[in-house]
């Protein structure tokens, strides 16, 4: 029995290490619902990771291209470009929201309609160089989805006009 | 002189010192475009098809905005704003007309332009014309866009400035993109309180 036991934590043991390395959180992920024939839509999410780490490469069934792109104003005009990876500093949530980084669905495969399930898989990259996946479930809010927190948060952000 | 004489004529001479005086120029939270003849003879198709001019929303204030339907952030957010501020406008909501010009029109179809608007209120306008007429359009109030690609598509980039011309439909303001829904809603009272 004692052997038993300790065969046990053993392999508890074993294990943590493996646990501990999904070293990324992901919280509150959501996508923009879409009109028919809208090709395109965003979706955001907040994540943490434990040790210092980036996103490389975000994927979707649900739309042919899959990119993170960062959002910016200069002289009033908005650009977006794609970034090639997002980083995460250890311990420090990185938010995609409305005013910065969002995760660009390119050429969707169907509408998305409010409560849809939307999968995304995140490669995530840590410090030594493994990578490991995350699947992500984006929930569908409203295309009409006010932006009244975050738009008042990214005022700190932004340059005054 | 007796002192209600004297209280009289100070009240006459205060009179006529205001009525001198040219009234002070209402101030605001947006930049002020008072005089700046953008986007003069504006008509442009809506979703319908049908053309739609400045004349017919004389009496409200026009919020124009220009974007495109693939854009996930500061396109929605605007459109989200102006249900803000017609929401903070109370009684005079009807009084804010929302127009919503694509810089896309290749993409933006006048069905999807005009669903897509009217999931954020059902009286908002989307307008879209040829491509050479956007461009013109888009010149006549020194907006920018351009087509970036990106992956097998491309985005846009564009000018996130929101115009908004006063009930006689004469350009007034020039909006920031964040400026906050409250700070308009207080410009568009201020409009609507001070034309005519």
């Amino acid at each position: 029995m004692i052997k038993l036991i300790s065969v046990a934590a053993l392999i508890a043991a074993m294990a943590f290490p493996a646990c501990a390395q999904v070293q990324v959180q992901v919280d509150d992920a959501w996508v923009r619902a879409t009109v028919p024939q809208q090709k395109s839509t965003g979706a955001f999410m907040r994540l943490t990771a434990h040790g210092d780490a980036r996103v490389v490469s975000i994927s979707s069934p649900a739309a042919a291209v899959t990119e993170i792109h960062e959002m910016k104003m200069e002289n009033d005009i908005m650009k977006m470009r794609a970034v090639q990876a997002l980083d995460l500093p250890a311990g420090q949530a990185v938010e995609l929201k409305p005013g910065g980084y969002h995760v660009m669905l390119i050429n969707l495969k169907a509408q998305v309609k409010e409560g849809d399930m939307v999968p995304l898989t995140l490669v995530v990259e840590g410090k030594d160089g493994k990578r490991e996946t995350l699947e992500v479930h984006a929930t569908a809010k409203p295309l009409n989805q006010p932006q009244g927190q975050a738009m008042q948060h990214q005022q700190g952000h932004m340059p005054k006009h | 002189m007796s002192s209600v004489v004297r209280g009289v004529l100070a009240m006459v001479l205060i009179a006529l010192l205001s009525a001198c005086s040219p009234p002070e120029p209402p101030r605001f939270n947006s930049a002020d475009m008072t005089g700046v003849e953008y986007g003069n003879g504006f008509r442009m198709l809506d979703g319908d098809g049908r053309e739609r001019t400045l004349e017919e929303f004389q009496g409200k204030v026009v919020m124009m905005f220009f974007g495109f339907l693939q854009c996930p952030d500061v396109c929605p957010t605007a459109l989200s704003r102006g249900v803000a501020v017609r929401e903070l406008l109370g009684a005079d909501a009807d009084k804010l007309q929302m127009l919503f010009i694509t810089v896309d029109p290749e993409r933006d179809t006048p069905e999807a332009l005009k669903s897509y608007v009217q999931r954020f209120d059902p009286s908002f306008i989307g307008l879209r014309d040829t491509v050479e007429r956007t461009a013109e359009i888009a010149k006549s109030f020194n907006v920018f866009y351009a087509k970036v690609p990106t992956g097998d598509s491309y985005t846009m980039d564009h000018t996130a400035t929101s115009f908004v011309f006063d009930p006689d439909g004469r350009l007034r303001l020039a909006v920031a993109h964040n400026l906050p829904p409250d700070l308009i809603a207080a410009d568009v009272k201020t409009l609507l309180a001070t034309t005519r």
